[in-house]
């Protein structure tokens, strides 16, 4: 993959696009065909971001475009249940598996119950018109994330799940699994949409892993509609190869006192592009949205963040560290937007980072976009490396300077690691950034 | 109690929201106006006035040649109709030309002028020892207290002077710190600027007086394109004051400045602005357009350059004072008051490029939104790789008056070096009932409770300006916002 090649111009995902609406995926109802098209010529008419682009300054696609990606087909047999169960964060949390971005039914362990329904995207475009329809690609917005229009061009399957008033009972985690092909780059647009109703609760995991060797793309899009007084805890845990590329949105939609957590997890990915939007449409609707990235190598992660306080008397709580080594760099964009009107505020965004060694990079841009006047809003950013005198304070206790400085390290991550109340999760969690840390020595 | 529903008090600070802006009125003085428009004679007009020497009008032709070929830029988080830059005088000056040695001799409207702003210029030179350099329009017509300057050899001259006198050195540092390509509104400036100052300091010389120019636009569709250089040689120190008032106006002005700083080694420039220029009325109409490029080098080693600014005025404010840390161990500082009212819209930051080591910056900035004004905060903190040990603090406070307005704050930070440390904080609130409900209780009127409260937020920044300006800046804040401020 030396060897230097021309991008790939839109053209060829246009093309693609061509194939995939004559080959099977014409099937779809009307409406879903429409969208699809339009996502395309939107695609189309803007192209790949570039740097000059203010929400990409500071991540450049360019190596993406110098493969010419092909559309990745459901599982042919490669992921295996060992593979689900290796990739399992714990047995006791049953999988939803995806391979590629489609349902893998045979690999699923049945989850539901009367609380429950979990079905493959195309199904439930199929059965649950009527409840998909008003939210499927209603919340995710392109207009300045051309890779929305690509994955909503791309949309024929991908997951439902619809947690009804009774609730979701026991947490489930929806595994992402992507089988590389060594020679063939390939792509996948997996959609999740998660829709709770009003009063219910569920906890979701949601797992990104690579099985075998070769140059993927995750081209992905997730939906969560959280209704009133319902409460939604997901996690999202990137745990792909390290030559991955992942470009990722979450948008999330809430009524009136819910509650959202969104908690997100950053190991893997060459580059790794995330946007999380996060709209709270009702009073009194909370929001939290934790992020840990523990990156090193060249990898790269950039997070664009907004929270859109749309009414009045909601809170949002942000906090989003990131641990960089090598020549890994981090980008991280918050925004807290008050609309007019949406007086009694709360919003409260920090972004740390840890810079391990001399060419490691990090970037932040904490915004406040307020058009309100009676509101507390406050960010805060820190860049810098491991604090002298914490050092010298451990050291003159006996510590080594290499421990003192892995426990320093430990101890920032486990800020974000702290707030994962699933306990199989978080001990998951605690081995992978222990493991990343771990290098040099004992912890 | 919620201050929202208590009509009284809502009220108190309508009234003290809607003061008429309060040095509005127009000098009748003829002006020797240059055709409106733009090209490559209005050019040569401007450089034959000034008695440009030839390279100066080249370096005026590649700016202007530049210009033509830049987009003016939409970045901003403000609004306004397009510019017509064909429809305005670049060049305008008071008929009289002749050279003042003593006030006596300034034409008398001038002086009334002045006074009516509450700066007599010959108060000023006998209670506070300041040298003024009064630019009327583009042409400066007043200056004081050049024999103590001459005396140790510090240069303070109109710009358009120093270019006649001191050629090699302002070729020497004119667009060093923004080269005339910068951009859009630089390169404007740097074709067509008539005026500004020129300040020198040589090596080792602590200037002995406060420098300070009160720039007044008059003349109707004037843009102004001011241009001020100041160099500050090995181990000096200089401290200059900028203090703007504009008389009203119907028809949007333009003024595109552009400000170059250069210290050396161990020197200081202290660079402190009050600006009041017409904000345009109740509903939004009129105004001035303050596009303004502003940038020092800490080219030295120990350098130090630190921007106080105090922004009340302007339809439109789009400005960034910079410092460039080149120099190991220099310090850059920006201390912002931002206050904007009825239609006015401000985005107005800094930037901080730190490349020498043990490089130091502070950036402290509040904005106070009234009525509908729109209030953007846009900073860039970059810490390149060689920067080691560089650090940086930043505190963004915003604080609304009412429900209309906005207030932003988009702050970049962009970190290249691991062993940098970099913090950024930003709070958004609103004056606080249960401060006004303090206050009140202790015996303050609601509307001393307020500026009391206001004036407290703006106390980190007041306290870096000089004296003379501290009065000033307090006084401007309560026109802009309060009846009397306390």
């Amino acid at each position: 993959m030396t060897k230097k090649r021309t991008p790939v111009a839109p053209d060829h995902y246009t093309q693609a696009f061509e194939q995939f609406v004559s080959n099977g995926a014409a099937q779809a109802p009307a409406w879903l065909r429409d969208t699809r098209a339009s996502a395309i010529q939107r695609f189309a008419d803007r192209g790949f971001p570039t740097t000059r682009q203010e929400e990409w300054r500071f991540t450049d696609v360019k190596p993406i475009l110098r493969h010419g990606f092909v559309m990745a087909s459901a599982n042919d047999g490669r992921v295996t249940a060992n593979d689900v169960r290796v990739h399992s964060i714990d047995p006791s949390i049953p999988s939803v598996v995806m391979v590629n971005g489609v349902f893998e039914p045979s690999l699923s362990e049945p989850a539901e119950g009367a609380g429950l329904s979990v079905m493959s995207l195309e199904q439930a475009v199929r059965e649950s018109e009527e409840l998909v329809r008003p939210h499927l690609m209603q919340h995710a917005q392109d207009a300045t994330n051309p890779f929305v229009s690509l994955n909503a061009a791309f949309l024929q399957d991908g997951v439902f799940l619809h947690v009804k008033p009774q609730g979701a009972g026991a947490p489930i985690q929806l595994l992402h699994v992507f089988a590389a092909d060594e020679g063939i780059p390939k792509v996948a647009h997996p959609r999740v949409l998660i829709l709770v109703e009003a009063g219910a609760s569920a906890t979701v995991v949601e797992h990104y892993v690579t099985v075998g060797a070769g140059t993927t793309w995750t081209n992905g899009v997730t939906e969560l509609v959280v209704r009133e007084n319902a409460r939604l805890d997901t996690y999202r845990i990137q745990d792909e190869s390290v030559d991955a590329y992942h470009t990722a949105s979450t948008w999330s939609w809430q009524e009136r006192d819910s509650r959202l957590s969104n908690l997100v997890f950053g190991f893997g990915g060459a580059i790794t592009r995330h946007d999380i939007v996060s709209e709270l449409d009702g009073e009194g609707a909370e929001s939290t949205l934790n992020g840990l990235s523990v990156l090193s190598g060249r990898q790269h992660v950039d997070y664009h963040t907004a929270l859109d306080h749309a009414k009045p008397h909601c809170s949002s709580w942000e906090y989003f560290n990131g641990v960089f080594d090598d020549r890994a760099r981090g980008v991280f964009n918050g925004r807290i937007k008050v609309r007019p009107g949406a007086q009694k505020t709360d919003a409260k965004q920090t972004n740390n980072n840890l810079l391990l060694s001399p060419l490691a990079r990090a970037d932040s841009q904490p915004q406040l976009e307020i058009y309100a006047d009676d509101v507390k809003c406050t960010h805060g950013a820190t860049l810098g490396p491991i604090d002298e005198a914490h050092l010298f304070y451990m050291q003159s206790r006996g510590l080594s300077r290499e421990h003192a400085k892995l426990l320093l390290t430990y101890g920032f991550a486990s800020e974000i690691l702290n707030g994962v109340t699933l306990e199989p999760l978080r001990d998951h969690l605690d081995r992978k950034v222990r493991g990343r840390l771990q290098g040099e020595g004992e912890l | 109690m919620d201050r929202n529903d208590d009509p009284s008090a809502s009220a108190a600070i309508d009234q003290h929201v809607q003061q008429p802006y309060k040095y509005g009125w127009s000098t009748d003085i003829e002006s020797d106006l240059a055709p409106r428009g733009l090209n490559e004679d209005i050019i040569r007009l401007i450089s034959e006035k000034k008695n440009e020497p030839e390279w100066m009008l080249e370096w005026r032709l590649k700016a202007f040649e530049r210009w033509l070929t830049m987009k003016e830029p939409s970045w901003a988080n403000i609004r306004y109709d397009p510019i017509d830059y064909q429809a305005i005088h670049y060049y305008a000056a008071p008929k009289q030309q002749k050279k003042l040695e003593s006030l006596d001799e300034v034409d008398p409207k001038l002086i009334e002028t002045f006074e009516k702003l509450g700066i007599p210029l010959e108060e000023q030179k006998r209670l506070t020892g300041v040298a003024v350099d009064a630019v009327f329009d583009s042409v400066s017509v007043a200056t004081t207290f050049k024999a103590e300057l001459a005396k140790h050899g510090v240069i303070f001259l109109p710009i358009s002077e120093a270019i006649v006198e001191h050629p090699e050195l302002v070729e020497k540092y004119l667009g060093s710190v923004v080269p005339r390509t910068d951009n859009f509104f630089a390169a404007l400036n740097s074709a067509v600027f008539t005026d500004g100052s020129f300040v020198f300091v040589p090596k080792g010389v602590r200037c002995p007086l406060e420098l300070s120019t009160y720039f007044r636009i008059n003349a109707t569709s004037t843009g102004q394109f001011e241009r001020t250089l100041i160099v500050a040689e090995e181990g000096s120190h200089v401290s200059y004051l900028e203090g703007c008032s504009a008389p009203m106006r119907d028809e949007n002005q333009l003024h595109a400045a552009v400000v170059e700083l250069v210290a050396l080694d161990d020197a200081q420039i202290k660079y402190s602005t009050i600006q009041n220029w017409y904000p345009g009325d109740e509903t939004g109409s009129g105004g001035i357009y303050n596009f303004v490029t502003k940038r020092g080098r800490c080219a030295g080693r120990n350098s130090k350059i630190s921007w106080t600014q105090v922004e009340t005025g302007s339809a439109i404010t789009w400005k960034y004072p910079s410092c460039m840390l080149e120099g190991d161990n220099s310090v850059g500082e920006f201390y912002s008051v931002a206050v904007t009212n009825n239609h006015q819209q401000a985005d107005t930051g800094t930037k901080m490029v730190h490349m020498g080591k043990d490089t130091k910056s502070t950036i402290i900035s509040k904005g106070i939104s009234a009525g509908r004004s729109q209030n953007t905060y846009r900073g860039q903190v970059k810490i390149m790789k060689g920067a080691e040990n560089a650090r940086n603090y930043s505190q963004c406070d915003s604080m609304l008056i009412g429900d209309q307005c906005g207030a932003h704050t988009f702050p970049y930070i962009d970190v290249r070096n691991s062993t940098a440390i970099m913090e950024h904080e930003a709070t958004t609130s609103k004056v606080g009932e249960d401060q006004i409900f303090y206050c009140q209780q202790r015996g303050l009127s609601e509307e001393d409770a307020v500026s009391l409260i206001v004036n407290g937020f703006c106390k980190e920044v007041f306290r870096e300006l000089p004296m003379e300006f501290a009065v000033e800046a307090t006084r401007l804040l309560g026109v802009s916002l309060e009846g009397s401020v306390g």
